[in-house]
C-alpha cells in the first residue's frame, strides 16, 4: 500500500479503525446526552456514571450471579435504564421548572456520589472482565490485526445508533419526541402524556449508557473512574456536534474518534487534547456546533 | 324548534400564570354545532381562556365542563380524548417535522376523524407537500395545516385562536370557506378573532372579554346593530 503524508496507508487505516472504537463510545454517549438535553433540558452530568454503572453491573452479574456477557447485554441496559427512570421520577422532574443549573448540579452530584459509592465498595483498582468466548480471536486484515471483540463493539454500537436514529427520524414515536422537544405543552394538548414520555426517554438514554458500559467492560478496565474520564471527552463531542441533531451527535462522535486515532499517527503527543482543540475551533467559528441550530 | 344540546359550560373560571391572576371569573357556554367567538382587546384573556380549557394553564379554579366531563379534574393529556381540538395562536407547526409528520402528529382518538383525501379536498394547498418542512409553508398554509391536523383526529369541538392573523385577504377567504364547511359538518367551534367581518361571516354568537372576564354577549344578528358598542369594547 502507498504512503500518505509519509505514513504507510496500512498504519493509517489501522488507526482509523482503532479510532472508530473510541468513537463508538463517544457516539452512543453523546447521542443520549443530546436527546436528554433536547427533551428534558437537562445537562446530564451523570451520563458517565451510568456508563460506569453499566460496566460494574456487568462485572457483578458475572462474578456474583454467574450471568454471562450475552445475558448482561440484555439485562444490564434494562436495570440501568430503570434506575435512570426512577431518578427522573423522584428527582429530576422536580427541577425542570427552575434554572438549568439545578439539574446540572444534581446530576453532577449524583455522578460524584455513584463514583464514590463504587470506590468505597469495590476499591479504585480496575477489574478485568474476560472477552466472551465467541468473540475471542482476531481478524487478520492485512493492514492490521483487529481483535474480533473490537470489531463487534464497532458493529454493535453503529447498529444501535442507527436504530435510535431511525426511530427518532422515521417513526411516529420519533415525531412525538421531536415535537415535544419543541413545544411540550402543545403536544400534551394533542393528548400525549409528555411527562411519561420524558421519564421513558431519560430511562432509555441512560439504558443506552448502560449498554455502552457492557460493551466497554471487556475492553477497558471496570473501575469507578471510567465514567468521569470518558464523560469529559463526550461533553466536548457534544459541544462540537451541537445539541440540535441526533444524526449529528452520532457522526461527530465517530469522526472525533477517528480524528483522535489519526492524531496518534501524525502527532502522538497531541492525541489526548486534539478533541479539545477541535472544540475550541468550533466554538470560535460556529458556536452552536457543527450540527446545531443557530438562533 | 328542538332544544340545543349544551356542550361546554364554563362558570366563574379563574386562572393564573405564576403570580399573575389572568382569568377573573369568566363564564360562557357553547351549544352543539355552534360557532362562538371570543372578542376583546389584546391581553383580554382570550388565548388564556383556551389554554386554561386545554389544561396548558394548570393553575386554575372554577368550573369547566365538556359533555358532562369536568375539564379541571383531568390531566392535560386526557382533554383531547373528549374530542376537544386546539389550533393555537401561533399555529404551532413544528419545525423539526415535515408537513406529513405535522399532519399525523396528534393521535386520532375517534374513528370519525377526517381521511387524508377529505383533508386535501378541504385544503388543496396541503396536497403533495408531505416532505416540506412544516415551517417552510406560507403562513396561510401553516394555518390550514394546523386546522387539518386537528380535523384528522376526529375532534368535534375546536378551539381556533386567531386563524386569520397576518394572512392575505384571499387566504382569509379560503379559511372562511373551510370554516363554513366545518360548520356544515356539525362541528362546534370557539373562535378568537380580531377581524370582525370574518367573525360575523362565520359565527352564531359572540362573547366579549375584558380583563379576564366575559362582559357581554351578542347574537350574530344583534352584532350589526351594536357596532358602536363593539367598537368601544375593542377600542377601534
Ligand atoms: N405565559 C404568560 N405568563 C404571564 N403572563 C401572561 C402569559 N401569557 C399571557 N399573559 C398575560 O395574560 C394576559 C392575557 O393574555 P392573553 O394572551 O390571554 O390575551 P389575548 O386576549 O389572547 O390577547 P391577544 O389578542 O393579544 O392575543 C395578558 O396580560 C398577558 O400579558
Ligand atoms: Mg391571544
Amino acid at each position: 500500500m502507498p504512503d500518505i503524508f509519509g505514513v504507510p496507508a496500512a498504519v493509517l487505516l489501522g488507526q482509523v479503525l482503532l479510532g472508530l472504537i473510541n468513537g463508538s463510545f463517544y457516539a452512543m454517549l453523546s447521542l443520549g446526552l443530546a436527546i436528554i438535553f433536547g427533551m428534558l433540558n437537562v445537562i446530564n452530568f451523570a451520563h458517565g456514571a451510568f456508563y460506569m454503572l453499566g460496566a460494574f453491573v456487568t462485572w457483578l452479574c458475572l462474578t456474583q450471579l454467574g450471568l454471562n456477557y450475552w445475558a448482561a447485554l440484555v439485562v444490564v441496559p434494562i436495570v440501568v435504564g430503570v434506575f435512570g427512570a426512577v431518578v427522573e421520577r423522584l428527582f429530576l422532574r422536580r427541577l425542570y421548572r427552575i434554572d438549568h443549573l439545578y439539574s446540572l448540579l444534581f446530576t453532577f452530584g449524583l455522578a460524584l456520589a455513584m463514583e464514590g459509592l463504587f470506590r468505597y465498595l469495590f476499591g479504585a483498582a480496575g477489574k478485568p472482565y474476560p472477552v466472551p468466548e465467541t468473540l475471542t480471536g482476531v481478524f487478520r486484515l492485512g493492514f492490521m490485526v483487529l481483535p474480533v471483540y473490537r470489531a463487534w463493539v464497532i458493529l454493535a454500537s453503529v447498529l444501535v445508533c442507527l436504530l435510535v436514529w431511525l426511530v427518532m427520524e422515521k417513526t411516529r414515536l420519533g415525531a412525538w419526541l421531536r415535537a415535544a422537544t419543541e413545544n411540550p405543552s402543545l403536544v400534551t394538548a394533542f393528548g400525549i402524556n409528555v411527562p411519561l414520555m420524558l421519564t421513558l426517554t431519560y430511562g432509555f438514554c441512560v439504558g443506552l449508557a448502560g449498554f455502552a458500559g457492557v460493551l466497554a467492560a471487556p475492553i477497558y478496565q471496570v473501575s469507578p473512574a471510567m465514567g468521569s474520564s470518558l464523560i469529559v471527552i463526550v461533553f466536548a463531542v457534544v459541544v462540537i456536534g451541537g445539541l440540535g441533531s441526533i444524526g449529528g451527535a452520532i457522526l461527530t462522535g465517530l469522526s472525533l474518534g477517528v480524528i483522535e486515532g489519526l492524531t496518534k499517527v501524525f502527532y502522538p503527543s497531541a492525541s489526548a487534547i486534539v478533541i479539545f482543540v477541535v472544540m475550541v475551533l468550533v466554538l470560535i467559528l460556529r458556536p452552536a456546533g457543527l450540527f446545531g441550530r443557530e438562533n | 324548534m328542538h332544544h340545543p344540546v349544551r356542550r361546554l359550560e364554563v362558570e366563574d373560571l379563574h386562572s393564573w400564570y405564576g403570580e399573575s391572576h389572568i382569568l377573573h371569573g369568566a363564564s360562557l357556554h357553547v351549544n352543539q354545532g355552534e360557532i362562538v367567538t371570543l372578542l376583546g382587546r389584546n391581553g383580554a384573556g382570550k388565548t388564556t381562556m383556551m389554554r386554561t380549557l386545554m389544561g396548558i394553564v394548570q393553575q386554575r379554579k372554577g368550573r369547566a365542563v365538556l359533555d358532562g366531563q369536568d375539564l379541571l379534574a383531568m390531566p392535560a393529556h386526557h382533554v383531547a380524548r373528549l374530542g376537544l381540538g386546539f389550533v393555537p395562536e401561533e399555529r404551532g407547526i413544528f419545525s423539526s417535522l415535515n408537513v406529513l409528520e405535522n399532519l399525523l402528529l396528534p393521535p386520532a382518538f375517534r374513528p370519525s376523524g377526517m381521511a387524508l383525501e377529505q383533508i386535501y379536498t378541504l385544503f388543496p394547498n396541503l396536497q403533495g407537500r408531505d416532505t416540506t418542512i412544516g415551517t417552510r409553508l406560507s403562513g396561510g398554509e401553516q394555518q390550514m395545516l394546523a386546522i387539518a391536523r386537528i380535523l384528522r383526529t376526529g375532534a368535534d369541538f375546536i378551539l381556533l385562536d386567531e386563524p386569520t392573523e397576518g394572512l392575505a385577504p384571499v387566504i382569509v377567504e379560503d379559511i372562511s370557506r373551510a370554516l363554513g364547511e366545518l360548520k356544515a359538518l356539525g362541528l362546534t367551534i370557539i373562535l378568537v378573532e380580531q377581524n370582525i367581518r370574518f367573525a360575523m361571516a362565520n359565527a352564531d354568537r359572540h362573547y366579549v372579554m375584558e380583563q379576564g372576564r366575559v362582559v357581554d354577549e351578542f347574537s350574530n344578528e344583534a352584532l350589526q346593530s351594536n357596532m358602536a358598542k363593539i367598537n368601544a369594547y375593542l377600542g377601534v
